[in-house]
């Protein structure tokens, strides 16, 4: 029985087990956290259809329990990388006949960008405490008021060549808007801005969602970059920005900040670089093999990608890229035999 | 505020042996500023510091003013480094922020390319016959007193307290623009945290005030003031900062650059005769002072001593807080006692009777 190593167990990693194991290869997901589920299990609901993380993550979970071929170790973090062998920080040394890498991304630390303010002004949040609030069902202030003014401040660390950033994270601008809706679906009388560059509706459903927002919902956008957050006397946030659209500066306060904080590369993609001879783009993102015709390879035979290890995706490619690179190892495995 | 971002922004700052470099405009507004930080360096606490009456001005107003060329700022800047060569000093201190600014831009363009730094030799060989070597250490002053403030504090004869009430006065920091907003890493704190004149407000008692203007610009800007045209615009940027701190009820505003300390003194008077508007307590002007008069007010020097009497925003006010004794007919006094004529009453100081203000209390 040919056995997969799929490091990473987020969604990607997931569908990229669940398919495997359909069709009869032993999988083994390393992941270094204490469960699967990657960023998704800290989400709430997801856009375009508001349907909730844990929906799509317990889907994915019941898909593996179905199967006896998958085997989970969480807590494990794999230190070395090769196409036969996986070697994880525990000293254990794993062998295996492929593996994918679907490690995903990591999420900008917004407190680089000092100029908002965050981890020093109370309520300036990002985008995932704020997911994290709506789980708790617990959108508030620090002192437990009820936000009256809310901005959401888009490409936190995204296109932002002062941070090393200079790719778009995609999903941000879907992400601002679906939570300026949750916003004002929590808080009705609350004011919402989302101040943003573009507006990069890409998907299905996403302009429409945008529309929506606007006449249903009431919420407002503003094409400028936020500059600089500072603390009032009264405890709330003063924000200035440049309304580029009318071509005037622009200062309000607001009771909360959301910063819409984008998708990083990893720091280990650059080990995998130097120990592995795997290409890495500009971006830090893991370069495949070929953009159009072999997306979920990498250049080393035997080794492939699955999910936002290559590139910012949203939770709907991860999980057609879990499949495709599922289908990519079963070709490779079938010709190796 | 959990304000702890400023441990991120760290630079080493030599302990002794500096070589001085003054201000062009400093020492006509608060004059006894630079005699009191040598005085504290040199007598306070023991280290050797070199007032060098060769050097010049870096010639950075002119040089931000589009009247000095950068190959000319380049071969003054590469001038000062000879003298410090020349005198045996390798940690060269500045006493203003612009220069300061000037010597950290071009010590990163040296870096970045050689070649401009080669030129500059030529070029200073040519002229001067001279050669230099790069500081090995670059502070502003600030950041020296920075270095010792805690020894300054082990030194104080007074603490930033009311003296009536015991509480910490309330300081409003200005660190100016070219201290760190060219180069965030060459200033204590960085440029959106700064923590250089923070660190000594409380390490000498007082509290400080994180108000939301904190970071714009007093005005001075250049060009917004040596165009006259443009000089709206500069007391309209020191108006907006004024506004934002005034709620604060600020007991004094400390400054790090000569520019600023000026602007934010002098623009209180004007704004007090434009629109009869004063920011402070009891209807005047909310008192600037520099670090250094900031330090020798802490460590007991005479406010008259200090230059104070220079300000235009008169200081009795925050003296009387801090429960300083001193001799008002001595104010206008200057060295061996020669009078130094007295300046006209104005709003910012006295609040005449007879004119309605609009005083923000």
């Amino acid at each position: 029985m040919k056995h997969v190593i799929i490091i990473g167990g987020g969604v990607a990693g997931m569908q990229c087990a669940s398919e495997l194991a359909r069709q009869g290869v032993k999988v083994t997901i390393i992941e270094k956290e204490s469960d699967t589920g990657g960023k998704v299990k800290n989400w709430h609901k997801l856009f375009p259809t508001f349907t909730p993380a844990s929906e799509v993550l317990s889907g994915l979970r019941h898909k593996i329990a179905a199967t006896d071929n998958v085997t989970i170790k969480t807590g494990c973090e794999a230190t070395e990388i090769s196409s036969n062998c996986v070697g994880l920080a525990s000293g254990e040394e794993l062998s295996c006949d492929a593996v994918v890498i679907a490690t995903g991304y990591t999420l900008f630390d917004a407190r680089i960008k000092e100029e908002y303010g965050y981890g020093i002004y109370d309520n300036v949040i990002t985008a995932a405490d704020l997911e994290e609030m709506f789980n708790k069902n617990d959108v508030r202030l620090v002192d437990g008021r009820v936000p009256r003014r809310i901005a959401i401040l888009h490409c936190v660390g995204s296109r932002d060549e002062k941070v090393c950033q200079r790719h778009c994270s995609k999903v941000c601008c879907v992400t601002g808007v679906k939570q300026a809706i949750e916003l004002k679906q929590t808080f009705p009388s609350a004011d919402v801005f989302n101040f943003y560059m573009d507006i990069r509706m890409f998907g299905p459903g996403y302009e429409e969602m945008y529309r929506e927002a606007q006449q249903k919902y009431n919420v407002h956008f503003v094409r400028g970059r936020i500059s600089e957050v500072s603390p009032t006397i009264d405890n709330r946030l003063q924000i200035k920005a440049e309304d580029t659209l009318t071509g005037r500066p622009l200062k309000i306060g607001v009771d909360m900040l959301v910063l819409l904080i984008g998708m990083r590369a990893n720091d280990m993609n650059a080990k995998l670089e130097s120990g592995n001879g795997l290409l890495r783009q500009a971006s830090g993102f893991m370069q495949p093999k070929d953009a159009f015709l072999g997306n979920a390879e990498s250049n080393v035979d035997g080794i492939f990608y699955a999910g936002a290890v290559t590139a910012p995706k949203n939770v709907a490619e991860a999980l057609c890229d879990g499949a495709t690179a599922a289908a990519r190892v079963a070709d490779w495995l079938s010709k190796k035999e | 505020m959990k304000r702890s971002s400023w441990t991120d922004y760290q630079k080493d700052i030599a302990d002794d042996h500096y070589y001085y470099a003054r201000s062009c405009i400093r020492q006509n507004f608060f004059p006894g500023s630079e005699k009191v930080f040598l005085d504290i360096l040199g007598n306070k606490l023991g280290r050797d510091i070199f007032d060098d009456p060769l050097h010049t001005s870096c010639t950075g107003i002119g040089y931000h003013s589009d009247v000095v060329p950068l190959e000319t700022i380049m071969t003054v800047v590469a001038r000062q480094f000879a003298l410090m060569s020349e005198a045996g000093y390798e940690n060269f201190t500045s006493s203003c922020i612009t220069s300061f600014g000037i010597y950290t831009e071009l010590l990163a363009t040296w870096e970045e390319f050689p070649e401009t730094e080669e030129k500059t030799r030529e070029n200073l060989y040519k002229a001067t016959g001279r050669e230099f070597k790069k500081p090995k250490n670059l502070a502003h002053t600030s950041d020296v007193i920075f270095h010792h403030r805690e020894e300054i504090a082990q030194k104080a004869v007074r603490k930033l307290i009311n003296y009536h009430t015991g509480e910490p006065l309330k300081v409003v920091e200005h660190i100016g623009c070219h201290y760190a907003k060219i180069f965030p890493k060459s200033g204590i704190g960085g440029s959106e945290f700064p923590y250089v004149l923070a660190g000594m407000v409380e390490s000498w008692g007082g509290e400080l005030v994180d108000y939301p203007e904190r970071r714009h610009c007093c005005g001075f800007g250049f060009r917004n003031y040596l165009v006259q045209a443009n000089r709206g615009y500069s007391i309209a940027n020191s108006h907006k900062k004024l506004e934002s701190m005034a709620p604060y009820k600020p007991d004094f505003i400390v400054c790090n650059c000569p520019g600023c300390s000026m602007f934010l003194d002098k623009w209180q008077y004007t704004i007090a005769e434009m629109e009869g508007t004063t920011y402070g307590s009891g209807g005047q002007g909310i008192p600037v002072l520099t670090y250094e008069e900031m330090a020798g007010l802490v460590l007991g020097y005479d406010p008259w001593e200090l230059g104070m009497q220079m300000h235009q925003v008169d200081v009795e006010p925050l003296l009387d807080k801090m429960g300083i004794e001193y001799d008002p007919s001595a104010k206008y006094l200057g060295r061996n006692g020669k009078y130094l004529g007295r300046p006209e009453r104005a709003i910012v100081n006295s609040c005449s009777k007879d004119t309605l203000y609009k005083i923000k209390l």
